[in-house]
């Protein structure tokens, strides 16, 4: 690793607990969220239009708390749309 | 007079729960308060020899609950405060060898006669981290700030609200300021906005601690150490006093440099 560029190791030790800690408190693993995002992205595009891409969804901390916070942007709706 | 019951816990091994449990019992005797701790890590006592007591055991806890003896005669009495007194783990049991109703039993006869009852908890999330939180009225938790001692410190708070033992407070101990300064270490504030519980002290790496377990003199005895000093602090909020954070700085800068570059000490 180039000393230069080094990132300082308290910021990856903190990046790292606060991923390590909202999967332990949830007793969710990361495939298990990558998975429940796809069944909800499946869910949600049955009835409208979503754009897969622009998707955030994940696990955040406020104080002990644990919340799944999911952005979603709505495609613009084109009427006449074939079919 | 009905005694306080505080458990030091940590999940993960190694973080300074024994240490901080002498140190918190003797600064808290030193200021006249009458305390007695229990070591609750059965078959791997510890908090006798940090103490400097080891040579005066005779009989243990599980001697107590088993009935061989009466709790007054498992209580050791400090060499130096006598208001101070111990009570052994037992060395050659094991952890089921006490319950939590024990350990409640154990801690009401205790209540009338102390200000403090203090209690080592073993690490882990077992059996002897149960029975040591059972009859706690506050818990502490004890962590370094590195990662796998903060996840486990926050399986402890997780388990401790679970259990309905209400938010436990923080020990941060072996914080190097030095490490923190270079941002090489996770600082306090780190460590407390990921855990999300609120701080009772900061302990800084000291080597004083280790002559001083080696001595079986914890360092609170000690009036120059700065872990002392952090523990003595810690003992005054533990008593309801408002004592503000030490700067942990100012040692670990210039001052120590002039003391080593003068050869003193
Ligand atoms: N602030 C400190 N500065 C330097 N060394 C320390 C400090 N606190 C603790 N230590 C050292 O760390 C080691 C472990 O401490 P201690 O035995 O108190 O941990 P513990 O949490 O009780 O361990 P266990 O989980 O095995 O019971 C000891 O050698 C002790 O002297
Ligand atoms: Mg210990």
């Amino acid at each position: 690793m180039n000393f230069f560029t080094r990132k300082k190791s308290a910021s990856s030790a903190k990046e790292r607990l606060q991923l390590v800690l909202v999967h332990d408190r949830t007793d969710l693993t990361p495939a298990q969220l990558e998975a429940l995002k796809d069944d909800l992205l499946k869910a949600i595009s049955k009835y409208i239009e979503i754009d897969p891409e622009a998707v955030q969804i994940g696990l955040e901390r406020d104080g002990r708390e644990q919340k799944l916070v999911a952005d979603i942007p709505l495609r613009a709706v084109t009427r006449n749309r074939a079919g | 007079m009905t005694a306080q019951v505080i458990t030091l816990t940590s999940g993960k091994g190694g973080v300074g729960k024994t240490t901080a449990v002498a140190n918190l019992a003797t600064a808290l005797a030193m200021d006249g308060k009458r305390v007695v701790c229990m070591d609750g890590d059965i078959g791997l006592r510890n908090l006798d020899v940090v103490m400097g007591l080891e040579n005066r055991i005779v009989y243990d806890i599980v001697d107590v609950i088993e009935g061989r003896c009466k709790l007054k005669q498992a209580m050791i009495r400090d060499k130096k405060l006598p208001e101070m007194y111990l009570i052994p783990a037992a060395q050659t049991r094991d952890k089921n060898a006490v319950s939590p109703s024990d350990m409640m039993r154990i801690c009401n006869d205790l209540k009338p006669d102390f200000d403090f009852v203090i209690i080592d908890s073993p690490a882990g999330i077992e059996r002897g981290f149960r029975n040591a939180i059972a009859p706690a009225d506050k818990v502490l938790v004890v962590t370094n700030p590195e990662v796998s001692a903060v996840r486990d410190a926050d399986r402890v708070v997780g388990i401790l609200e679970a259990e309905e033992k209400g938010s436990p407070l923080l020990i941060l101990n072996r914080l190097n300021p030095t490490l923190v300064k270079n941002n090489d270490m996770l600082s306090a504030e780190d460590v407390l906005d990921l855990l999300g519980i609120q701080l009772l002290g900061i302990v800084p790496e000291d080597e004083n601690v280790v002559i001083g377990s080696n001595k079986g003199a914890p360092v609170v005895t000690d009036a120059k150490s700065r872990a002392g000093q952090a523990f003595r602090n810690i003992a005054k909020r533990l008593q309801g006093q408002d004592v503000p954070l030490m700067n942990l700085e100012s040692q670990g800068g210039l001052w120590s440099a002039i003391q080593r570059l003068t050869g003193r000490k």
